[in-house]
């Protein structure tokens, strides 16, 4: 176990930043923290590094690989933190940002002017920005800030690498090219990271295993599958990609939520009652006829068929919109148009109680 | 070549504002500098080089200078702690200091000087106290850096301040993940950041100091070769009818002074350079 948090918790005045969160971490792992803002996913990860003190409650603990830092000092608990907004030091060069932190070290530990100097070239290399040792952080592009605080980091050969929203501040074609420069990376070096990420196709996309925060505790803990398939809450599921929510019923194995009710042959529940019916914009099927299935009948709204799937907006009678999501293939076929009717058929729907998941 | 430098703008008007620019420049400053000068050099070289050398010019330039650039420096330090102070903690009182910082400004020069007297002659409430274990200030280099130091401190808070409330907390916390002390977080990031803020506070106190006439003639005791300014020394000689000897002198101070803000410009251009390479 290369990291472990026990009963943390945080609390700013009144405000419960974090209520009581317990994680584990292996060795080696790229870990994913995901939530809105507000979840408490940044004050975790900022406690972790020590940046943060968690309430002295006398329960919380932090170990690194089994040594309890918890009362250590940021500088002494050797992480790597990389910023949202990169926090460069302005007035040095490239080169002399990464040797940092080797060049700040207590004469007795610290390497010799030369050692240093391979070092951080060693590391220029590595964010491949050769050549660029010279410059000013001003003079580089948001991309290349980022790797150079990245580098910084990785010279004080961290026992642990945490990145609070790394690429929260680039635009969406940098930010997807580092994204999986940072998962070669890691697959190369092994680090144990944690990443804060309010974006969720960032978390399933980069991470091992995804940790969903929600109001100060953690939600579910799971690889990117299994949170995205099989959600432990209804905040999970509606965190992770678009979903159509329905107010409804549970009745003898059917749900029932407007004027549709539909056979779900995976709800093996005999409970009635109040339900909330999700279904992903994927999941559900449009048919120009029924042909014996069950199926809602609606209208068509919107069409919009830019990207790799067509994204249909259809309108019940006295329903709210449903988002479906169809393969552009089947949107082809069917030739819809705005104003047609046609039937919704759920593949997959998950429901949830208020209680539990059913 | 104007042409060149004439950029579009939503708001015209270039030819205008540059020309009122220079007129009024020219009227206000241009003009009354060179009065000075044609002043000074109506006398002979061998003249102005007796005015200037006279000791007892000498000796108030030694002092002006020497007691401007200790009070300057005296305020970059400690003027940097109040700045620090008032924008990284909220404590009560907090705003009531920060306008009591401006009160140097504000007060009429005469106003600080009698104030100052007072308080530090021998029978005055610190002077009275200082008097007994061999402290002289009033009427001695000493009182007049003091004064100078009190005109000078609100230049380096004002300019100082702006520049800590940029700074963002998160190059500290990373310097010090890094594994830096406090100590080397604030030698190696904070002051480099800073830096040139500080100096062109350092520069305008020490350039205010210079010209300050009003606080210091009080508790200067204003004895020539020791307590006597330059700018004294200058409204002397005028009071003799001597303007060519008081021009001499105010031509010598303004050269001196040109001298040493253009360096420091040129030191916070240097000390900039590196964050102004905007690519």
């Amino acid at each position: 176990m290369s990291i472990c948090v026990k009963n943390i918790s945080k609390t700013f005045g009144s405000y419960h930043a974090l209520k009581n969160v317990n994680l584990e971490v292996e060795d080696g792992e790229l870990i994913a923290l995901l939530g809105p803002s507000g979840s408490g996913k940044t004050t975790l990860l900022r406690i972790i590094a020590g940046l943060e003190i968690a309430d002295d409650d006398g329960r919380g603990e932090i170990h690194f690989r089994g040594q309890n830092v918890a009362h250590q000092r940021v500088g002494e608990r050797q992480v790597g933190f990389v910023f949202q907004h990169y926090a460069l030091f302005k007035h040095m060069s490239v080169i002399e940002n990464i040797a940092f932190g080797l060049r700040v070290r207590p004469q007795e530990t610290r390497p010799s002017k030369s050692e240093i100097l391979r070092k951080a070239n060693e590391l220029l290399r590595l964010i491949q920005l050769e050549g660029y040792g010279n410059r000013f952080p001003a003079q580089l592009s948001g991309g290349q800030r980022q790797r150079v605080a990245l580098a910084r980091a990785l010279a004080i050969e961290p026992r642990v690498l945490l990145l609070d929203e790394p690429f929260g501040a680039l635009d969406a074609k940098v930010r997807q090219g580092l994204r999986s420069w940072l998962r070669r990376l890691h697959n190369e070096l092994k680090m144990t990271t944690i990443l804060v990420t309010h974006d969720q196709e960032e978390a399933l996309e980069v991470a091992d295993r995804v940790v969903v925060m929600n109001q100060a505790t953690i939600e579910q803990v799971g690889t990117p599958a299994e949170v995205f398939h099989s959600p432990a809450s209804e905040f999970v599921m509606d965190f992770l990609g678009n979903v159509n929510v329905f107010r409804g019923r549970v009745e003898q194995g059917r749900a029932v939520w407007g004027n549709g009710t539909v056979d779900v042959p995976n709800l093996m529940s005999r409970i009635s009652g109040q339900a909330n019916v999700y279904i992903r914009p994927h999941e559900l099927k449009l048919s120009r006829s029924l042909n014996g299935s069950a199926g809602v009948a609606a209208r068509v709204n919107r069409i919009n068929p830019a990207g790799s799937y067509a994204k249909v907006v259809v309108t019940p009678k006295d329903g709210a919109d449903i988002q479906v999501d169809l393969p552009f293939e089947q949107f082809l076929e069917l030739n819809l148009q705005c104003g047609d009717e046609v039937y919704v058929t759920p593949q997959k729907i998950r429901v949830f109680s208020p209680e539990y998941e059913i | 070549m104007l042409m060149r430098i004439k950029q579009y703008s939503v708001l015209p008007g270039f030819g205008l504002t540059l020309g009122y620019t220079l007129t009024y420049l020219s009227l206000i400053v241009l003009l009354p500098l060179s009065a000075l000068f044609i002043r000074c050099f109506s006398a002979s070289p061998s003249e102005l080089w007796q005015i200037l050398t006279e000791p007892r010019v000498l000796a108030s330039y030694r002092l002006t200078f020497g007691t401007s650039l200790l009070a300057a420096t005296i305020n970059l330090v400690f003027g940097f702690v109040v700045a620090w102070s008032l924008v990284r903690y909220r404590f009560p009182g907090r705003r009531l200091i920060d306008a009591m910082v401006d009160v140097p400004f504000a007060l009429p020069t005469a106003v600080s000087g009698i104030a100052l007297t007072a308080l530090y002659s021998k029978n005055g409430w610190i002077g009275g106290l200082l008097e007994p274990i061999g402290i002289r200030v009033a009427f001695t280099p000493l009182g007049i850096t003091l004064a100078l130091t009190f005109i000078g401190l609100p230049f380096v808070v004002r300019t100082l301040q702006p520049a800590l409330e940029d700074l963002d907390g998160e190059t500290e916390e990373a310097a010090a993940s890094l594994g830096a002390t406090r100590w080397q977080t604030f030698w190696r990031v904070i002051l480099p950041t800073v830096l040139p803020a500080l100096l062109t506070g350092f520069a305008l106190s020490f350039a205010r100091a210079l010209g300050e006439y009003g606080s210091v003639v009080f508790i200067s005791g204003n004895m020539p070769m020791k307590t006597e300014i330059a700018s004294l020394l200058i409204v002397t000689k005028l009071e003799q009818y001597d303007v060519t000897g008081a021009s001499a002198i105010a031509v010598v101070m303004l050269l001196m002074s040109f001298l040493i803000l253009f360096s420091i410009n040129g030191l916070q251009w240097w000390v900039s350079r590196s964050q102004r390479k905007a690519g």
